[in-house]
């Protein structure tokens, strides 16, 4: 197959983001209430203008600046988060199959938000993040928990290891959460949307917590695509070409925890974005993570909106978790790869 | 160049390598020979600080526990015996990694010298043809010529070879050979490698290490190790009459009998 490969300049990025921006004003102009793209546009320019909309646009205003546009914003986001993750996690691992859902650090993740609501959980200096701050530590400790595991089973963290152990942690993290729901029924309708995984209801605050959290982990991830590639070629070659392999596999376990976390917090768990993109990528620029990392961010943004648009549409007016749609995809996906990589 | 002093590596409780101590100067090939489970990768993985150790290991009259990976990679390549890709990387890319710790910061860029490094070591392995191809489609011997020109692309002035003819075929074998010894001829460079093949240690190797059950049971000249006093004894078998069985098999009255 033809691939992007060495000549992936600056117009490739254009095309993704393009490509990015008109699925993003299709998402905001399609729903239960469709409003025409001239329409959405002129609501959204004096929405940053602080002008009121004409008569006729009041409707379409009410619909898209408190609803619609926080909404999409945090989808695409959380689309772009979980599938950089994704993409840095299946490097770092020399694993395609690697991905939040599947490793059951969004499990881990969901417990820690899960925490957080039902003891009532806060932080005296971040008293407003309390799930937050749960969602990230408890990512990261499922994270070095799962592969501590795995490297005592098999220490070529081979793709069944991982996934296996990935299985039993999900399941572990599952039963635990139930046991904390027993006890913390009051809290069920709030601790369900974090099982389920939607974005219904995100605000402004939720997107602009996200962009922070996308913006520094985007940085720290692109800043180290030639240590990814290196372990994506094997963690003892990465070693012997001078990678300080603990470091990196340090920093890039924490910005990734860090990624899941806050999407987690945010969104609750949406399955399988970080396992599908970043797949879908490869096969179009290749392996190397100084391609492949700004295009799944991108590509996690367009998946992660149209499955939304799904979950919004299909059954209207009645909504689909977001989750549900990611999941069906991604458990066809992962079926895909796991056949081919049992091939090779 | 290359001094290690009571190098000992225990596994649980088994000493894979006790209190061996041997050196390596500039223009010489070292061969680590001995039966399977004598330590001779576990000497190879100590150099390369890839399992801890106790003793001392010194290139250049620096404790190599003390030098980071980078500094380490300058100066050290190391060519593994088996190579598994999961990703279809081209083999330029995989060679370019080579460069890695020459990079001087994050946000530097290729500099002429990486650019050469990686060409010159693409030439010399003859894979400038394959250079756009992905690794999944190479055979096993252009997969180890990838690395080997990997290796060459760090500019080490030390090879560690560890077993790297293993699954390839003749050809492979000579082409590897003759490549590694035109690599030693530059002067300043050694080589250390591993190898089963009696017979590549006695044609390529200036000095031989024997090991046997991780303690040297001969180190010097190859003509002086390779004497039967000290194979046998480690082979438990009379290795000069099994290699002489095998060859004969090559003389043309052996061939015209057949």
């Amino acid at each position: 197959m033809n691939r992007i490969g060495e000549h992936f300049h600056g117009w490739i990025y254009a095309i993704f983001a393009l490509l990015t921006l008109c699925v993003f004003f299709a998402c905001v102009c399609l729903g239960s209430v469709g409003i025409p793209l001239r329409d959405t546009a002129r609501v959204i320019l004096d929405a940053i203008r602080g002008v009121p909309s004409d008569g006729a646009l009041q409707l379409a205003r009410s619909v898209i600046i408190p609803v619609r546009l926080p909404r999409v914003l945090c989808v695409a986001l959380v689309g772009a988060s979980l599938a950089l993750a994704g993409a840095a996690m299946q490097g770092l691992l020399k694993n395609p199959l690697a991905d939040g859902s599947t490793l059951g650090v969004s499990s881990g993740a969901s417990l820690g938000a899960v925490m957080a609501i039902a003891f009532g959980i806060t932080f005296p200096s971040l008293p407003f993040a309390g799930s937050m701050v749960m969602a990230i530590l408890f990512a990261l400790l499922s994270l070095l928990i799962i592969l501590g595991l795995a490297y005592r089973l098999d220490c070529s963290l081979s793709t069944n290891t991982i996934i296996l152990i990935g299985v039993i942690f999900s399941m572990f993290a599952s039963s635990v959460m139930s046991i904390v729901i027993t006890f913390a029924s009051d809290h069920l309708k709030s601790i369900t949307f974090w099982t389920m995984g939607s974005l219904q209801g995100a605000s402004y605050h939720n997107a602009a917590v996200l962009a922070a959290t996308l913006l520094i982990c985007a940085t720290v991830l692109l800043l180290h695509a030639n240590e990814l590639n290196a372990f994506a070629v094997g963690e003892e070659n990465a070693r012997q070409i001078g990678v300080n392999v603990r470091r990196v596999r340090l920093i890039v376990l924490i910005t990734v925890s860090c990624l899941i976390g806050v999407c987690v917090s945010i969104g609750g768990t949406i399955g399988f974005v970080g396992l599908v993109t970043p797949h879908m990528v490869r096969m179009i620029v290749g392996p190397n993570h100084k391609r492949l990392l700004p295009a799944s961010l991108f590509s996690g943004a367009v998946f992660l909106m149209l499955a939304d648009l799904v979950a919004r549409t299909l059954l209207n007016p009645r909504e689909l978790p977001i989750g549900v749609v990611t999941s069906i995809i991604g458990a066809i996906v992962f079926v895909f790869i796991y056949y081919r990589s049992r091939r090779r | 160049m290359l001094t290690i002093e009571h190098l000992s590596v225990k596994y649980g409780t088994l000493a894979a390598v006790d209190d061996l101590s041997v050196s390596v100067g500039e223009g010489q090939w070292l061969m680590i020979v001995g039966p399977n489970g004598a330590g001779k990768s576990t000497v190879l993985n100590a150099v390369s600080q890839g399992v801890s150790y106790t003793g001392t290991i010194r290139y250049e009259g620096k404790d190599l526990r003390k030098t980071d990976a980078a500094t380490r990679a300058k100066a050290i390549g190391v060519l593994s015996q088996n190579h598994y890709m999961g990703y279809a990387f081209t083999v330029e890319e995989v060679v370019r990694l080579g460069r890695y710790a020459h990079r001087s910061g994050l946000f530097s860029p290729h500099k002429a010298a990486d650019e050469a490094a990686v060409e010159e070591a693409l030439a010399y392995t003859g894979l400038k043809s394959l250079r756009k191809q992905s690794v999944l489609t190479l055979s096993g011997g252009e997969l180890q010529r990838t690395f080997l020109a990997q290796v060459f692309a760090q500019s080490p002035r030390l090879l560690l070879l560890d077993e790297p003819t293993n699954h390839l075929d003749l050809v492979y074998q000579k082409q590897l050979f003759a490549l590694i010894s035109e690599w030693l001829k530059t002067p300043g460079r050694a080589v250390v490698s591993v190898v089963h093949d009696l017979s590549l240690a006695k044609a390529y190797g200036t000095q031989t290490l024997l090991l046997h059950r991780g303690r040297a049971a001969a180190f010097g000249d190859t003509e002086t190790v390779m004497q039967p006093q000290f194979l046998n004894a480690v082979y438990d078998m009379d290795v000069a009459d099994w290699m002489r069985t095998l060859l004969g098999q090559w003389q043309p009255d052996a061939h015209a009998s057949n």
